[in-house]
């Protein structure tokens, strides 16, 4: 049809589409006003916080605002294998200098020395020439500077202030899965004795996928018989599913430890049975048999209950039908029933797992040293070393890690599959 | 029909679910071969148990259930080879159309080409000729009932058991079904054994009808002498309509007594009474009874119009008659209708043999 077709008006002569939009503003509005307090809540809570971690991850300004001049100096820097040249050292005895007044040398120096071990040193020299008034501003800096110490002198440490000069840097994502940029700008692999993150990444995919998986065996067959049990047993059967539920996260892991430890109830009972010797009681916690224990207890409501929601609907003279029209019960289960249950099954796999991979307390305590998951190392940098910026840039990486499993997951089964209740 | 008139048979099957109850009680039934034979009965009455106990999902408490002379209590459902249509057509709805149909034979291990062969049949008999590739949430309820019937008969059970699968559609589309299961069954000759509750249903349908009532088989027969002669109160009340008088029988003849009411007598014909002083319900058909009859009948009775409700093809009137203002008169709208008006007093007659003096309620 043209354009040119002839708007529909109502009876006052307005354009029906006008009517439409004006009559439903109001219906509009109201529906927003009663979400607001949420995106609001959301915002604040989320959505700018994971902007934060991410300015945090990649900022790395402190270097650029505190060598203004050294950097502007060294963009003039061309041959990288030769020391630069007079000017640059001038700006950044400059720029030192300020600091020093400023109190700010300190900082520069420890973020300097984490670009390049020793820096720290020769700043500090450095500094105490400059505070016993040594250096004479009218002669060359550069000659002055390298007699200070033999470092000055190495290319190695310039070249090491050109890497922090831009303002942002994927430094952090690099040092996660155990690369950095090496001196030339590359990007390198660390030694292989310092390998440490992506051993615990791919130590936090394995737990997450065996806790997923032992969750679904255990969690199925739960589900199933409560979807199929009499009310009265059902409902007792579900109390025991939640009661986790309603358990301190905590407490449920402080129980594991008595019952895992070498001297707890388990290992007592499999002494007792005589299945280990008292004296070679094995160790079930401080390693991974502690983490996957207590993570698919902890973990198995999520299973259950998005698979029960399914199960449920699911009407028995379905699997009657089955079996009627020759199927015998294992065929008309494979068949039948459990084709019905794969929206439930992916919606509680992926909760698992999502929640599995981004698991701490649980791991931190049972986990020991080998059952431990990149969460923990995400902690032990907020805590210990303090070295934010790589705990945000982790951070991220398990956030875009779960979003690139939900985006594989909605390509292969499709998110519309996924039943939660 | 010359086939085994023994097919189906239930020998003395009791069941109960509590151990206290018995929900169905020495139940005693054969169904030939090629028959259709319905279970009727109100909700509760055990019809479901007893299908469900031939399906194989419940098991008789006591008694055997044989089918073509071999014992089946111990046989798994899935090796009975009866096919069923359920209640709510339980297709399977992550399967198409076609794989509803070819699951019966695939499980069978039947050639590829031999379930085309048999899925295409099955679906023109119930004419869905090209719905093949539909989910079964595309289609329409009774598209849906269609498939279920087609799927229950694709691999040529020896019977064929149907529970109530009319329930969930509209009455137009009910009574083309109803029609629809009929010609099928006569068409293939498999047997069926069905379930309802709705005695219209029944009466369209079957070879012989089965009136469960509280666990028991009440009466069982073919339609026609199901409706014109029901055995008990029960049956006389549950199929069709029905007016009823309870007295007390005063004279007993052979084929003929004296039943007195509260303030008058009626003749009627004795079906269970046996003796004098027996107290009885005397059922008749509402089309039994005719206004200003021609002929001499033997019960005649004055009584007054009270209401007139006119229902298309046929007006009904109710009666003040022998004390009772429940008596149903079916008047058939012909051209030569005479004039009917509430508080009219009009002459009744009806044959002592159509009215029928059975148990008392």
């Amino acid at each position: 049809m043209s354009s040119e077709t002839k708007q529909i008006l109502t009876t006052d002569g307005i354009p029906l589409e006008v009517s439409l939009k004006k009559a439903e503003k109001k219906n509009k509005i109201r529906a927003f006003l009663l979400v607001a307090p949420l995106l609001l809540f959301l915002i604040i809570t989320y959505i700018f916080p994971i902007g934060e971690m991410f300015m945090r991850s990649v900022d790395d300004r402190m270097v650029t605002n505190m060598l203004p001049k050294t950097f502007k100096a060294m963009e003039k820097w061309e041959n990288l294998e030769e020391l630069p040249s007079e000017e640059v050292y001038r700006a950044f005895y400059e720029d030192y200098k300020l600091l020093v007044e400023n109190q700010q040398h300190g900082k520069l120096g420890q973020r300097l020395n984490k670009e390049k071990n020793g820096f720290n040193t020769i700043t500090k020299k450095l500094f105490r020439q400059i505070k016993r008034k040594k250096i004479d501003e009218s002669a060359s800096l550069k000659e002055q500077i390298n007699k200070i110490h033999k470092r000055w002198r190495n290319v190695e440490f310039w070249q090491a202030i050109k890497r922090t000069a831009p303002p942002y840097t994927a430094a952090k994502y690099l040092k996660g899965v155990d690369m950095y940029l090496a001196a030339d700008g590359s990007i390198a692999q660390v030694d292989e004795d310092r390998r440490i993150h992506r051993i615990l990444w791919l130590r936090t995919l394995e737990i997450a996928f065996f806790v997923t998986l032992f969750c679904f065996f255990m969690g199925y067959p739960i589900a199933h018989l409560l979807a199929t049990l009499p009310m009265k047993y059902s409902n007792l059967l579900m109390i025991c599913v939640l009661l986790p539920f309603w358990t301190s996260l905590l407490v449920r892991t402080a129980s594991w430890m008595i019952l895992l430890q070498q001297q707890g109830i388990v290992n007592d009972f499999f002494v007792m049975i005589g299945l280990v010797a008292d004296d070679n009681r094995p160790e079930m916690m401080y390693n991974k048999v502690g983490t996957y224990v207590a993570m698919t207890q902890i973990l198995l409501p999520f299973m259950v209950l998005p698979l029960y929601s399914v199960m449920k609907t699911i009407s028995p003279s379905l699997m009657r039908a089955g079996k009627s029209l020759g199927g015998t019960p294992f065929v008309a289960f494979w068949k039948v029933y459990f084709p019905l249950t794969i929206p439930g099954i992916g919606a509680g796999c992926l909760l698992v797992f999502i929640l599995a991979i981004g698991y701490y307390i649980t791991p931190a305590l049972v986990g020991g040293a080998s059952g431990t998951l990149i969460s923990n190392q995400i902690a032990f940098h907020m805590k210990t070393t303090l070295d934010w910026s790589f705990a945000s840039a982790m951070g991220l990486m398990l956030l875009t890690g779960v979003l690139v499993i939900y985006w594989i997951y909605n390509k292969l089964v499709g998110v519309d599959n996924i039943k939660l209740g | 029909m010359g086939k085994n008139p023994e097919f189906v048979k239930f020998d003395k099957v009791d069941k109960s679910y509590d151990g206290k109850v018995l929900v169905v009680k020495d139940l005693q039934l054969d169904i030939a071969e090629g028959e259709f034979i319905t279970m009727l009965g109100p909700s509760g009455s055990g019809k479901t148990t007893c299908l469900m106990m031939l399906a194989g999902f419940e098991t008789p408490t006591h008694g055997e259930i044989l089918l073509d002379g071999n014992i089946i209590s111990n046989i798994p459902p899935h090796k009975r080879g009866i096919g069923m249509v359920f209640q709510n057509y339980a297709l399977f709805p992550h399967m198409t159309v076609y794989e509803n149909l070819a699951f019966p034979l695939r499980v069978r291990k039947v050639e590829k080409d031999e379930i085309d062969k048999k899925v295409d049949k099955a679906l023109s008999m119930v004419s869905l000729n090209g719905f093949e590739t539909r989910m079964p949430a595309q289609l329409s309820g009774g598209q849906q009932q269609r498939v279920a019937v087609a799927r229950a008969l694709v691999f040529d059970p020896a019977v064929v058991l149907m529970d109530e699968p009319l329930g969930a559609l509209d009455k137009n589309l009910r009574e083309s079904m109803q029609y629809e299961i009929k010609h099928i069954h006569e068409s293939i000759g498999v047997t069926v054994v069905y379930v309802t509750h709705d005695q219209s249903e029944a009466l369209t349908m079957s070879n012989r009808i089965a009136v469960f009532n509280d666990g028991k088989v009440q009466q069982l027969s073919n339609p026609a002498e199901l409706y014109e002669k029901p055995v008990n109160s029960f049956v006389a009340e549950f199929i069709g309509e029905n007016n009823t008088f309870n007295g007390e029988v005063v004279d007993i003849d052979k084929d003929k007594c004296k039943v007195k009411l509260a303030n008058s007598e009626i003749l009627a014909n004795p079906i269970t009474v046996k003796s004098k002083g027996e107290k009885t319900t005397v059922s008749l058909r509402p089309e039994r009874a005719l206004i200003n009859p021609a002929d001499k009948m033997d019960n005649m009775f004055t009584g007054k119009i009270e209401e007139v409700i006119y229902h298309g093809d046929h007006t009904r009137v109710r009666l003040n008659l022998l004390g009772s203002s429940e008596f149903i008169l079916k008047v058939p709208n012909s051209t030569s209708n005479l004039e009917l008006k509430v508080s009219q007093d009009i002459n009744i007659g009806w044959n002592s043999t159509d009215a029928r003096a059975l148990d008392a309620k």
